[in-house]
């Protein structure tokens, strides 16, 4: 009976865990499938969760926090877009300055609003939510592998990373269609950060994210770029996580695991996914051209 | 040119931003200046943060070139740093010259092992080596901070820190540079760094294995069929990488604190990135690049106790945005295209 409830609380942990990972990576499906390399998704995560958390605090709901974590992802993915469709900044290098910018602003502006440059305010428990944002990111993974493959405008995305010369020949604009994809990465990786503030803890933390914006891109690539095998590799990374909280403190033949052992499991078994399976995994084709 | 001025948008832009903080984006910037060149101690910290800049420079630029983003210097630095002061406190019976050497071999191994795993799962596997060298950073971070308050912690410390190596590790003795700078982390180290740089040009570019390098990085096919083997020369490039960014022991562990301090670089190989594309990967451009990175990073520590809504990590906003201002060249080509259609 015990190693039944253990069973249970393990695979509980690892979709509530998997929640902003599925967020995110369906983030840098949306982006990289339209030919966008993506690796500001740690930024518009921290960016999620930030807004999120104030906003939630704000207004005393998580809604409303919700609501502007998807406003401020709506932004910076489209600042993003600017940069690297427009302006045709280097995508990689553009994505780690997003992340870099963030890590700076949030300081900044928690400084001005709560003069700290810690944590924002917690919110109270009938605040947070309790189950909404994993029931949603598992409808937005079901809803984006029917649009995706089923819709002309889900294949404009996908003509987009493959063969944007074909798109252009056919009268879509590229460019359009690959704002709208950056735009909504941001949109759906700052849902991911709002999951962490508002439904696996109660408010910002500096750094929360803690490289699950990468683990999202990861998963991604380990999924094969493909929604639903995308989905799986999340709750792989999720569940080693949670395997991870679960091993702490817990001893093995009477020695105690070191607890940063523990810790690093979680991107151990990123690198091993990477390295290990990727194999005959291909990107698409236009994916990081300009 | 261009990269100057991307430089000074991105700076200004940020200082732009400081009105939003009630504060005069002039004051602000004349903070920075004093207190990055201010005296010969902040100028004595502005080149101790310069040192390991000029190595994490040249680790990423060397990836760069060989076209792979190097983003684990950190994770590379950490390796080393928390090797080298392993073998300070661990052999303390080593005598001098042989001591400190060895330490640093050592750190370097460690650092280039760190490296050459991401180089060889990205040559050999075709994995993501953004990605790989971002979880490696974590891992070495784990790693050492298990290290350093398991394995050798300072006892005389509530600080998470390792103990201090013996005395013969350290060059202190010798250092000229620390004589200049009295009370500072400035070293020798500098000198060091300065000559690995010009060491670095003359790999690049009267090299056989430098050509090849760039070969690779520039045109992967064309270097394919010319028989350069593109596997050989990833997995050099990323373990040389994690070699110089390993030099952060010489001028940390050996050079000034005499231990690993968890902690103790502020994103050293993140910054690294700014450093290297401000330079366009040229070493003896990514020395002058680090003193300036190295100045807004001393500069902004200042802005804690001179403004009261503005903290260090604004320095963050400003290499941010001096990095999209030097990437984002395609503005001079949007800007033109628009006024005609204007």
């Amino acid at each position: 009976m015990e190693t039944m409830t253990w069973i249970l609380a393990l695979t509980l942990a690892t979709l509530r865990l998997a929640t902003p990972l599925v967020f995110a990576s369906m983030g840098g499906l949306m982006s990289e499938r339209s030919g966008v390399v993506n690796v500001a998704l740690e930024g518009f995560m921290l960016i999620g969760a930030f807004a999120g958390a104030i906003a939630g605090q704000y207004f005393a709901s998580a809604w409303m926090g919700w609501g502007f974590a998807i406003l401020a992802g709506l932004v910076i993915g489209a600042l993003y877009a600017l940069f690297v469709i427009e302006l045709k900044a280097d995508q990689i290098i553009t994505g780690m300055a997003v992340n870099l910018f963030v890590m700076g602003f949030i300081p900044f502006v928690t400084k001005i609003l709560y003069s700290s440059t810690g944590s924002t305010p917690a919110l109270l428990v009938e605040d947070r939510f309790t189950f909404e944002p994993l029931l949603m990111a598992g409808l937005l993974v079901a809803a984006i592998s029917l649009w995706m493959f089923r819709t002309r405008s889900g294949l404009w995305v996908l003509f987009a990373g493959e063969n944007p010369e074909a798109l252009t020949a056919s009268g879509v604009s590229v460019r359009k269609v690959r704002w709208s994809a950056v735009t909504l990465s941001g949109a759906f990786a700052a849902m991911g950060g709002a999951s962490l503030s508002l439904f696996l803890a109660s408010s910002y933390s500096p750094m929360m994210t803690g490289g699950r914006g990468f683990m999202a891109l990861a998963a991604l690539i380990f999924g094969k770029w493909k929604p639903v095998p995308a989905f799986a590799a999340c709750l792989l990374f999720a569940f080693a996580d949670a395997v991870q909280i679960r091993l702490q403190g817990v001893q093995i033949g009477g020695v105690e695991v070191p607890v940063q052992f523990v810790q690093i499991l979680p991107y151990i078994v990123t690198v091993i996914a990477l390295a290990g399976f990727i194999g005959k995994s291909r990107a698409p084709k236009a994916l990081g051209h300009q | 040119m261009k990269r100057v001025f991307g430089f000074l948008l991105g700076l200004t832009l940020a200082l732009l931003l400081t009105l939003f903080a009630g504060e005069n984006p002039w004051n602000v910037f004349m903070i920075l200046v004093r207190s990055a060149f201010g005296s010969i101690y902040d100028l004595g910290l502005t080149l101790s943060y310069t040192t390991p800049l000029i190595f994490c420079g040249l680790s990423v630029a060397i990836g760069f070139h060989a076209g792979l983003f190097n983003i684990g210097a950190e994770g590379q630095l950490t390796m080393a740093v928390v090797t080298t002061a392993a073998i300070g406190v661990l052999f303390p019976q080593i005598p001098f010259p042989l001591a400190p050497v060895i330490a640093l071999l050592a750190g370097l191994v460690a650092a280039g092992l760190w490296g050459w795993i991401a180089g060889w799962l990205r040559a050999v596997r075709g994995s993501h080596e953004v990605i790989i060298t971002i979880m490696m950073n974590f891992i070495a971070a784990g790693l050492a901070s298990w290290f350093t308050l398991k394995i050798i912690p300072n006892p005389e410390s509530q600080n998470p820190e390792t103990a201090m190596v013996a005395p013969q590790y350290m060059f202190k003795d010798y250092d000229l540079i620390a004589r200049l700078f009295p009370d500072t982390p400035a070293n020798a180290s500098l000198g060091f760094a300065i000559v690995l740089a010009v060491l670095m040009w003359i790999f690049l570019w009267k090299t056989t294995w430098g050509f090849e390098l760039r070969a690779v990085g520039s045109n992967p096919e064309a270097a394919h069929r010319a028989g350069i083997s593109e596997k050989k020369v990833r997995i050099l490039a990323m373990t040389l990488a994690g070699v110089m960014a390993g030099f952060v022991a010489l001028s940390e562990v050996l050079g000034s604190a005499g231990q690993y301090r968890i902690g103790f670089s502020p994103d050293y190989g993140f910054i690294g990135i700014a450093v290297a594309l401000l330079a366009s990967n040229n070493p003896l451009g990514i020395i002058v690049a680090a003193f300036l990175m190295g100045a807004l990073h001393k500069g902004a520590s200042d802005l804690d106790l001179e403004t009261t809504t503005i903290t260090r990590d604004f320095s963050r906003i400003i290499q941010a945005l001096v990095i999209l201002g030097v990437v984002a060249q395609g503005y001079w080509e949007w800007i033109k295209i628009k006024r005609r259609k204007g």
